[in-house]
């Protein structure tokens, strides 16, 4: 999802854990919240600050796409809507670094870790946004998919994950609403606006199947992160409710998903439908999506060109300190 | 590279003359910007009247795993809740 691709050491029997590891297993079992002081294995602060920082650079980088329309909105209400979205989450990327330093990593740490290209964010931000379109698109689909994983991580074990995750849903649906608004605009205007909406149904609904990381079979990470309760649900789970309460909802809006495998099965209570393309989600991983070098590009002159401003913001605070602190009588 | 900026914990009351709650933390160079960087970052909803930061390094915090000998003394005065004592219905609310 937001963490595609976290891997984990495989799952731990209880007969290979230490009475320590076991008493850990069983407060998660009974529901107890980790707190960052306590005691926890280190396969679980590792695998946390990996999957809670790649969570936090989504949200940093998945500005950028957004952002690229911001100067452009149709009209000034959608300006100050879009820009208020892209303001939540850059809040959402702080929540989520600040959750992950309780874990004993600083933010500039994992921000340099992700210039370096040493952490991942997730493959959906490195697609392009064409038209204006595209700003319902992502709204209705990007942030409906990150809805599906941080619904049930509001649950997760570990306390400041599941408190930042608390804040972050509650101002989601704002941003999924505010894209099927654009959407709903879009389809009943022009037949040149409903194409551009069709269009970028056709371009973004595969890249955010592949929000929800690759199939459970091939995902054997899962098993040590969903017994820690880090990982609440299967890949494949989320990714069938998103394609059961995306449809209608396209429908609704009179566009088709671009997908003729995609039928009612009424057995299983669900849709049958199409898997993404893998193989391109595995290259957008690797580095080689169509954005891949301006998102990472655009991250690394932002803090290089921002440091004389933090550096001057630390001189400043220092001078202002010393000249406060009592001088020693002479 | 050149120096963090130091962590403060960020305190908020809200609109209906609670307390201060603990809403998170943030990275701001002194306390006027994180009181500032608190304003955007945390109520960006006006979901506050006014905000403390307290530098997290000035915190200190009963280590967990003092907590049971630290708290077991109250788990023990079940007479201090209202509900330990028997009031006949006749008295009316008490
Ligand atoms: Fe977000
Ligand atoms: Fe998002
Ligand atoms: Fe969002």
């Amino acid at each position: 999802m937001y963490a595609q691709l976290v891997s984990t050491d495989g799952l731990k029997k209880p007969e290979e854990m230490t009475p320590e590891e076991r008493a850990f297993q069983e407060r998660i079992d009974r529901g107890e919240k980790i707190e960052p002081k306590e005691w926890m294995p280190e396969g679980y602060r590792k695998t946390l600050i990996r999957q809670i920082g790649q969570h936090a650079h989504s949200e940093i980088v998945g500005q950028l796409p957004e952002g690229n329309w911001i100067t452009r909105a149709p009209t000034l209400e959608r300006k100050a809507i879009l820009l208020a979205k892209v303001q939540d989450e850059a809040g959402h990327g702080l929540y989520l670094y600040c959750a992950a330093e309780t874990l004993g990593v600083s933010r500039d740490e994992l921000m340099e870790l992700l210039h370096k290209g040493k952490m991942k964010y997730s493959s959906i931000f490195n697609y392009p946004t064409l038209t204006w379109a595209d700003m319902g698109a992502v709204g209705w689909l990007v942030d409906g998919a990150a809805i599906m994983n941080q619904v049930p991580l509001q649950r997760t074990s570990f306390g400041p994950y599941s408190r930042a995750m608390i804040r972050i849903c509650k101002e989601e649906s704002f941003h999924q609403r505010q894209g099927y608004a654009i959407m709903m605009k879009m389809a009943s205007g022009t037949p040149a606006q409903k194409a551009m909406a069709q269009d970028a149904l056709n371009r973004l609904w595969y890249p955010s199947l592949m929000m929800f990381g690759p199939s459970d079979k091939d995902s054997v990470h899962s098993a040590q992160s969903m017994a820690w309760k880090i990982k609440m649900n299967t890949n494949d789970e989320l990714r069938q409710k998103f394609v059961d309460q995306t449809v209608p909802q396209a429908e609704y809006l009179g566009l088709t998903v671009p997908d003729p495998n995609l039928k009612w099965n009424e057995e299983k209570g669900g849709y049958d439908f199409s898997e993404p393309d893998w193989s391109e989600f595995f290259d957008v991983i690797a580095g080689n999506g169509p954005c891949n070098k301006d998102r990472l590009g655009a991250r690394v002159k932002a803090w290089d060109d921002g440091a004389w401003f933090r550096e001057g913001l630390v001189a400043h605070a220092e001078k202002a300190a010393a000249r406060k602190a009592p001088v020693a009588a002479e | 590279m050149s120096k963090e900026w130091p962590l403060w914990e960020v305190f908020i009351r809200g609109q209906h003359g609670l307390n201060h709650r603990h809403v998170g933390s943030l990275h701001a160079p002194d306390a006027e910007m994180a009181i500032l960087n608190a304003r955007d970052v945390y109520t960006r909803r006006n979901e506050g009247v006014s905000i403390w930061v307290v530098k997290s390094v000035d915190i200190t915090a009963s280590s967990p795993s003092e907590k049971g000998p630290l708290f077991e003394p109250s788990n023990s005065k079940v007479y201090r809740h209202p509900t330990f004592y028997d009031i006949p219905e006749e008295v009316g609310h008490m």
